[in-house]
């Protein structure tokens, strides 16, 4: 496709118009081509960002791994489509991308309005505070009067407005375009109180001179749910979006990971076999092989693997499971059974 | 009563008196600071000298403070506070110091961001295994542009059918990788154009009695046509090189791809427009003025985002048009409308006599144009030219508001890296990238300067 797409913009117009005809559907075309376009953030660490060979790695990276996975039985099968914030729905709607895993807020507007499906949520998120330690604060309640650090023009700035005024306590907003400016601001002392996304945070802390002398407050003042999003009206697509990361959450709360799934495969327990496919025909319903989520396992991991791998306490992000844990155990992860 | 002998005797002098060694102070690096930095400083003759000296002394030291600390402050951090090896960005980030930085140590260049990713930076995400297309790209193309740069080299007509036809073909291909996959489709639609221009000059020819018009206009046509389709055959045909979707390009190389297209359309094209809107044919000066106060008007960065966003929702779905190609157009379009107003501003400078003599000679619109106009209003404006180049290739920089990848745009990808989070490794970057844009920025201004200096002909200063 591409290819001629390449020879179109060299002058022979007429080439694409027969190309472009086939549109049976999402998973169709994505078979036929032979890979998942999937469209990714510019870089944002842990999430999804390029090492130094150009290969794609991080929680949302591994949502589309896991789909070529399930289709091709191969998780390399994706080309990654970076986008900014601002061209991300277009590339979405005009079919640029198959799929937008690009740490993306589930709101009721994109949901409804933007004509996108929200598959489900791989990481919740909300906006966080940073302070120094030798502030001696534990508490956003204890910030009265402090001078805060942030993004001009994002939600960021009206959530933290609406929490001071909500608790009573005054603030002075000291907003800069980007966050490198405003680590930057936080850094040199310019002001006290560093907020963003609490994902965020952890990453930028990195970037600090010295990044032990500063603590993330537990208080979340926002509701950031993000995750992967479809078009609307193509729900067979839609379908192994969403069950693509409910298998990696099964399969983690069943104790299934890229080690042991092989040894699963004999296991006595009904609802694991019919993860791994040896019992129903539950791969043939989402239009893929029966084997679909044995081969997300094998190749990418269940959900705690890959939030291990790439942001957990174990990387330079060291961000804690929190709310993101699995619901037996104390987070909101929840994935419906397979049956 | 005698003479005085002494007078009659007249003294000769054989020998040159030997030359004295000039007085202290007026020759050497002594004369040289006198005049050119203390003699403005020490004149307090009166009032307003006074003034002016002490103006001076306070500019004179404050400039020498201000390059001093500007050079201090480099080389604390490009040097003695700098990290120079490490394999991920825990070796310039103090707190999990691996034995390297202490707790607590400033903490300047982070070098091995750069080393660690230089070949990134370079060419972006271009499979590693692939990336001797690139350099063999580099390879090619030195030598044809030095060839044309150079003036003492000869054959300049060869050399730019070499590097303005077959080169850019050349190029695709490698960095491409060719086998394009071009429908058949396309072969019969340019068939069908080019037969039906030879139908319509036959017809022509027998409609309106102009003899001669289908053997000589039709010469010309098969000529295109044959080339045409070379350049499809060859952008088809398979040289066995893998195939490197532009999504992929990046770094410097991304970088030099966008900005020299964009220079060498950009020129003729101006030109073209430049003429256009200073005919005297209606329609022609109406479309060339509406094409330039159109593309002048809007902000480059403003026609990239319709170029990404808008573009594809015209476009029926799963019809995507190539970013870097879109990229390309409106680069090339954007500053093509400015070279157009800089070449005008030439030709505005040619006194009419020049044209009226051009004229009382006989020589036609394109004879006077080649021969007399355009040669003098070019020279006028080269550095007008020159700016729009540089300026140019700075601007693109703004592709990466649109998920491409250039030189500037990797690195701020490379700082999203988790392996690779540290403080200072954004400034790191921008020092070096800065560098880098100097350097190419830097050497057009110099060759532009020769080439005034070549070229001139008494306008000179």
């Amino acid at each position: 496709m591409k290819k001629t797409l390449l020879a179109l913009g060299l002058g022979t117009a007429m080439s694409v118009a027969a190309a472009a005809a086939a549109t049976a559907g999402t998973l169709a075309d994505v078979k036929a081509k032979g890979h998942v376009q999937c469209g990714v953030s510019q870089g944002l660490p842990g999430f999804s960002n390029a090492d130094a060979k150009g290969n794609w790695a991080g929680l949302d990276v591994d949502i589309c791994r896991g789909m070529a996975a399930a289709i091709f039985g191969d998780a390399t099968k994706v080309k990654y489509t970076p986008l900014s914030s601002k061209e991300r729905f277009t590339a979405l709607q005009s079919g640029e991308i198959d799929v937008l895993s690009r740490n993306t807020t589930w709101t009721a507007t994109r949901d409804t309005a933007l004509g996108l499906n929200f598959a489900g949520v791989n990481y919740y998120d909300g906006q966080g505070f940073m302070v120094r330690k030798s502030l001696g604060v534990t508490s956003a309640l204890q910030l009265g009067g402090a001078a805060v650090c942030t993004n001009t023009g994002t939600t960021t700035e009206l959530n933290v407005a609406d929490y001071f005024r909500a608790n009573n306590m005054k603030f002075e907003v000291v907003a800069f375009e980007k966050s490198d400016e405003v680590v930057g601001a936080y850094d040199k002392g310019r002001c006290d109180v560093y907020t963003t996304d609490a994902s965020g945070l952890y990453a930028q802390r990195l970037k600090l001179t010295n990044a032990k002398d500063h603590i993330v407050l537990p208080e979340i003042i926002s509701k950031e749910p993000l995750g992967p999003v479809v078009r609307q009206g193509d729900d067979q697509w839609f379908n192994l979006v969403r069950w693509t990361l409910n298998a990696m959450i099964n399969a983690e709360e069943m104790g299934i990971t890229s080690a042991n799934v092989e040894s699963m495969l004999t296991s006595k327990n009904p609802a694991v076999l019919r993860l791994v496919g040896k019992e129903g025909s539950f791969g043939e319903n989402l239009g893929v092989g029966n084997d679909w989520a044995y081969n997300i396992i094998k190749q990418v991991g269940n959900y705690g693997e890959s939030f291990e791998r790439n942001v957990g306490p174990k990387t330079p992000l060291g961000i804690a499971r929190g709310v993101n844990a699995l619901w037996s155990k104390g987070g909101i992860m929840y994935a419906p059974p397979i049956r | 009563m005698g003479l005085d002998n002494s007078i009659t005797k007249p003294y000769v002098r054989t020998e040159m008196v030997p030359q004295k060694a000039p007085p202290p102070g007026t020759v050497g690096p002594r004369k040289w600071l006198w005049d050119n930095v203390f003699a403005s400083m020490l004149n307090f003759t009166t009032v307003g000298n006074a003034i002016t000296s002490i103006l001076m002394i306070v500019l004179t030291f404050g400039v020498i403070f201000l390059a001093w600390w500007v050079a201090a402050v480099l080389l604390k951090f490009g040097w003695q506070d700098a990290i120079f090896t490490g394999t991920d960005g825990s070796y310039c980030r103090p707190e999990d110091n691996k034995g390297k930085v202490p707790i607590g140590q400033n903490i300047g260049a982070c070098w091995p961001f750069i080393t660690h990713r230089f070949g990134q930076f370079m060419n972006g995400f271009y499979p590693e295994p692939e990336r001797w297309r690139i350099y063999l790209t580099y390879i090619i193309g030195a030598p044809l542009i030095a060839g044309l740069l150079i003036p003492s080299i000869p054959r300049k007509g060869l050399n730019s059918i070499l590097l303005f036809v077959a080169y850019p073909i050349i190029a695709t291909i490698l960095l491409s990788g060719g086998n394009m996959e071009i429908a058949g489709s396309t072969y019969i639609f340019w068939a069908v154009v080019f037969a039906a221009i030879l139908i319509t000059l036959f017809a022509v020819e027998k409609l309106t009695d102009s003899k001669g018009l289908f053997a000589a206009g039709g010469k010309v046509v098969i000529a295109v046509a044959i080339a045409m389709f070379a350049i499809l055959f060859l952008l088809d045909f398979d040289f066995g090189l893998e195939f490197v979707e532009t999504s992929r390009w990046g770094g410097l190389m991304l970088t030099l791809v966008i900005g020299l297209v964009g220079i060498v359309v950009s020129l003729p094209l101006g030109i073209i427009l430049a003429l256009g809107r200073r005919s005297q044919m209606p329609v022609v000066r109406l479309a060339s003025t509406i094409f330039i106060e159109v593309w002048r008007g809007v902000p480059l960065i403003t026609v990239l985002f319709m170029s990404s966003v808008m573009l594809p929702l015209f476009f029926a779905e799963g019809v995507s048009f190539d970013k870097l190609i879109r990229a390309l157009i409106v680069v090339a379009l954007f500053s093509s409308a400015y070279m157009a107003e800089v070449v005008r501003g030439g030709l505005q400078a040619i006194p009419k006599g020049q044209y009226e003599g051009a004229q009382a000679l006989g020589l036609s619109f394109w004879q006077t144009t080649n021969l007399i106009t355009m040669p003098q209003a070019l020279k006028l404006v080269i550095p007008g030219i020159v700016n729009t180049f540089i300026g140019l290739f700075k601007d693109t920089t703004l592709v990466s508001i649109i998920g491409l990848y250039d030189f500037l745009g990797i690195q701020e990808a490379a700082l999203q890296d988790t392996a690779w989070l540290a403080p200072t490794n954004q400034m790191t970057g921008f020092l070096f990238m800065a560098a880098v844009y100097f350097m190419f920025c830097f050497s057009m201004s110099r060759y532009s300067l020769y080439t005034e200096r070549r070229l001139h002909t008494g306008h000179e200063r």
